[in-house]
Order: C-alpha cells, then structure tokens, then sequence
C-alpha cells in the first residue's frame, strides 16, 4: 500500500478503535453525540480573537483521551491528511487583517495573526473532538444513536454508506495502484500521463462494486432500512456526562479560565 | 419451481446477451449451468433475481419475476456471487450473517443460534468475528456461502462456488451441496464438481441453450463439449 491509501483505510478503519473498553466507551452514544456536538458549537463561538479564552478548551480532549485509553499521537496520525487542510483555512488571515495588537519588542502581533492562530486551533479541536467520538462508539452505533434521535432515516442510511464507501474506494485504489506499481517498476507513485484514466477507472470501478454490493444488499432483504446494534438504555451516568461536559463547556465559554489562573499566580 | 420462458437479454443495445432460452427446473432439483467464458451464465442468474430486466417470462414457484413480487421472490433466493468481494458489506462476517435473518424479522436471539449452525456445519468457527476485508479469497468464499446458507432459501444459486478454494474446502463444498435438499441452480467451469453435484446441465453457448439432460450424458459428449469450448471432466477423461 502506498502513504495514501494507507493513510484512507486507517482513517475508514477508525471506528475498530470503538471496539475497546473504558469508562467513555460506555456512555450511551447519543451521550456522547450531544456532548460532541455541543463541544464543537462551544469551541466556534469564541470570537476570533480570544485567544486566551480558547486555550483551556483543549483540556476537555485531553480529559477524554486520558479516560478512554486513545493515545493523542494516534490521532493526529491517523488525521494527518485532514490536518493540513484544517490548518489551511486561516493561513491568509495575517495579509488581510493588519491591525497591530501587540507590540513584543521590534515585532508587531497583528489582529491577523491572533485570528489565524485562533481558526487553526478551533479546527484542531473540533478534529480531535469528532475522533474522540468515533473512536469510542462507532459508526454503526453513533448511526443507530442518530436513528433513536428520530435523524432522518436517508441520511443516516447516508452516512453510514459513505462511510463505507470510502473503504470501498480505498480497496479498489489499492488493487489499482498494485496493479501499476508490478507494470511500471521503479516509478515512484503514478505518472502523470495515466493520472486521467487512473482516476476515471477507479471512479467506475469503485460504482461498479457499490453497485453490486447494494444488490447483495437487496437481495438479503435490504430495504431503505438497517438494523442497527443494539444500543443500551440511556443510564443516569449518561445524563450526567451530559450536564457535566455542558458545564464544563460554559464554564471555560463565559469565564477566561486561562485569565483567571494567571490572576491567581501574580496576586 | 424455476421456469424461463423465452427469455432474451442484451446489454445497453448491444447483441443480446441471452437469445431467446426456455427451460424449466422442478423443485428440489440441482442443475449445473455450464459454458464458455462469456456464454451468460452470470446474466441467466441475475435475470432469475430480477436484478436485470429482459424480454421473455421468468417465474419463481410461479410467481413471476417482475417488480412487485421482487421482495417476496428474493426472500426465497439466496444467491453465492462469483465476486465474493462484491457480496459481504458489513465490517464483520458474523454482521454479514445476521443480515438477512433480521431483515427477514428474525429475532437477534434465533438469527445467533442460525449463523452459529451454519459455521459449525462448514467448519468455519474460527472466522466468526473475523474482519471480511481481511479474510484469504478462499476464505471469504466459504464466508460468502455462509451468509447465505443463514438465509435459509428456498432455492439457492452459485456462481462459480468452487474458484478460489482449497482442495478440502472444495469438497467440504461439494458434501454440502450434496446434503442440501433445495433447489439448486450452479454455474461452474470446474466440471468434475458438476458431475459430483448435478442431476442436469444445462450447456450455454452465446445465449443460447445448446444442450439440456442428465449430467452424466452431457458431460460425457466429448464432441458437444469441445465444441463449446469446454472440456470432458477429469474424472471422465481417458489416461
Ligand atoms: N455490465 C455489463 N455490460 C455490458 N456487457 C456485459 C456486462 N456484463 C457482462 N457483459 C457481457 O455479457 C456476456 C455474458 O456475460 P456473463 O457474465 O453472463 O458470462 P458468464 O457465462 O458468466 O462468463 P464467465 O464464465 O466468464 O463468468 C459477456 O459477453 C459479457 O461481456
Ligand atoms: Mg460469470
């Protein structure tokens, strides 16, 4: 397999990590849904340049990673070809936006910069909070969780096929490009010159076996809806876990934790 | 039980792929479907399961093949595709088995004890919970038969069973084939296995049906195989 592919199958086989046990694999998946998602509204209503305000947001993750028993390193491992992407959005910021805020010796912080600083570090906690979710529950779960939670049946149906899809389409890349590497040794990755077709026969090949893949579906009695795990009661542990990361979140939302801390050191 | 009538199929306007073919297979009978490359094999399979639509009538237990009763005639069919990459879907194959028994309304309870039976019966215990993309070709084979021995049907439809697989598994194969007592339609180029599993065979040759009888009369014709481009089994053919 080369660094694509491989980098694709391990972000699609992302959610075998769910099949672990800890204390946040536990909690019901709607749980953890919620407070994901509540987690990522939180994190994108800072203004952009609050700065300071922002940083102690990453100590939730860091919580969570530290309980569930996933190590940070896998995650921006596994993310590594999402990551530059995120980190991308606000690379421009600096150019637009000039007004000087700070001024540390000869060297001029502008507004941009902050701002820049700020868009990259939102981005990189709502990645880590979404793998955070995955890792723990699992498509199949977080899809069935989406279900109870009365989500539109063809989205999640949706979901829960893209998401395999993708594996899909890693396969067929990696037979492809196998197929290429054996006929064109000692190329490093694929010529530019078979780049058209290349992308065009995997296009249709991977169709081709969605297509038939969703007819071994139909045949087996497939329709429009799936049969989802099993999810657990909801407990009061879940709740809690609720009310708990929602407290957190306001907290560090309407206080500057990071303020607060410095204030307590200079007195 | 199955019953073609006249049945003519072409590809995206192209020749038919199926050229006018008649033929009829009483309930609990194995018939062998045999033919070149190319021949339409495949096709005749996916015309019964009404994923292809042609000219002509097919009916299943009477039932014609049209679509209204595709649910109903697909509960009763379980088809093994010749790509077994293409059949399993669900990231494991115990997920993959206990597929069809829930869409079916079976209880989780009565679809575990089934899929359990059909791993003990082919032997396959130790793939249960075995991840499908990471199973040998042969593997997932055996694992694509089980997923559909878990749905029960009625008549069941191999395409190439045999490929892929070990000499042991092919014989496991060819006993359960055997033991089976539904009907069974097989399309295969290992012609020694249709002589173990077939009382019939039916020998297509572009879209045609050139020859219909008992397994032993037809796969004994040197003259009319070779002119199809196939050969006597091996268990038939002088040293
Ligand atoms: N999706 C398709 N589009 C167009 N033509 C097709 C398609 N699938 C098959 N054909 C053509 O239809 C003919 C019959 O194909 P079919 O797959 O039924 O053959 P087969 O008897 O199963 O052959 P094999 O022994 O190789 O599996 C072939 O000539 C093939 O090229
Ligand atoms: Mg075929």
């Amino acid at each position: 397999m080369n660094k694509m592919e491989k980098a694709l199958s391990e972000l699609s086989g992302m959610d075998r990590l769910a099949e672990q046990d800890s204390p946040l694999h536990r909690i019901h998946p709607s749980a953890k849904l919620l407070s994901t998602v509540l987690y990522v509204i939180v994190t994108v209503s800072f203004s952009k340049y609050d700065l300071s305000g922002l940083f102690p947001m990453i100590l939730w993750p860091l919580l969570l990673f530290q309980i569930s028993g996933i190590t940070l390193r896998s995650c921006f491992y596994r993310l590594r070809i999402v990551l530059p992407l995120v980190m991308a959005v606000g690379l421009f910021n600096p150019f637009f936006d000039r007004t000087p805020v700070l001024k540390i010796g000869a060297f001029t912080v502008t507004g941009g910069m902050i701002s820049m600083l700020t868009l990259m570090l939102k981005g990189v906690y709502c990645l880590m909070a979404s793998y955070l979710l995955m890792a723990t529950t699992g498509i199949d779960q977080l899809c069935a969780a989406l279900r109870k939670m009365h989500f539109p049946r063809m989205l999640v149906t949706l979901l829960l096929l893209t998401y395999r899809y993708v594996g899909v389409m890693t396969e067929e890349l990696a037979v492809m490009t196998d197929a290429y590497q054996l006929r064109a040794p000692g190329q490093k990755g694929i010529h530019i010159s078979a780049w058209g077709s290349f992308q065009g026969q995997l296009l249709l090949r991977s169709m081709d076996r969605a297509q038939e893949l969703y007819s071994s579906m139909l045949l087996r009695g497939y329709h429009e809806h799936f049969h989802y795990a099993d999810v657990s009661p909801f407990h009061w542990t879940d709740l809690l876990y609720i009310a708990g990361s929602a407290a957190v979140f306001f907290f560090f939302r309407y206080f500057n934790t990071a303020r607060l801390i410095g204030t307590f050191f200079v007195r | 039980m199955i019953d073609f009538q006249n049945v003519s199929f072409a590809y995206e306007k192209g020749d038919p792929v199926i050229d006018g073919i008649s033929f009829t297979i009483p309930s609990g009978e194995s018939v062998g479907l045999i033919g070149a490359n190319g021949a339409g094999k495949s096709t005749v399979m996916k015309l019964l399961l009404g994923l292809l639509q042609g000219e002509g009538t097919i009916r299943v237990g009477g039932t014609p093949v049209i679509k209204e009763n595709l649910a109903k005639i697909r509960a009763g069919l379980g088809f093994v595709m010749q790509n077994s990459d293409n059949q399993m879907f669900m990231p494991t194959v115990y997920e993959d088995m206990i597929f069809a028994p829930l869409n079916y309304g079976l209880s989780r309870e009565d679809a575990d004890l089934r899929v359990d039976r059909v791993l003990t019966q082919l032997g396959l215990e130790k793939l249960k919970y075995r991840h499908n993309h990471k199973l040998s070709g042969g593997e997932k084979r055996m694992a694509a038969i089980a997923t559909i021995l878990a749905m029960e049907p009625q008549v069941i439809l191999m395409d190439e069973p045999s490929s892929a697989l070990d000499p042991r598994n092919r014989r496991i194969v060819i006993n359960l084939i055997r033991s089976l007592g539904q009907t069974k339609l097989i399309a295969s180029h290992d012609l020694d296995m249709i002589l173990d599993t077939c009382s019939r065979v039916i020998l297509l040759s572009e879209g045609r049906i050139a020859a219909d009888g008992p397994a032993e009369e037809i796969l004994r014709n040197r003259e009319l195989l070779e002119a199809n481009r196939l050969e006597l089994p091996l268990s038939l053919s002088p040293r």
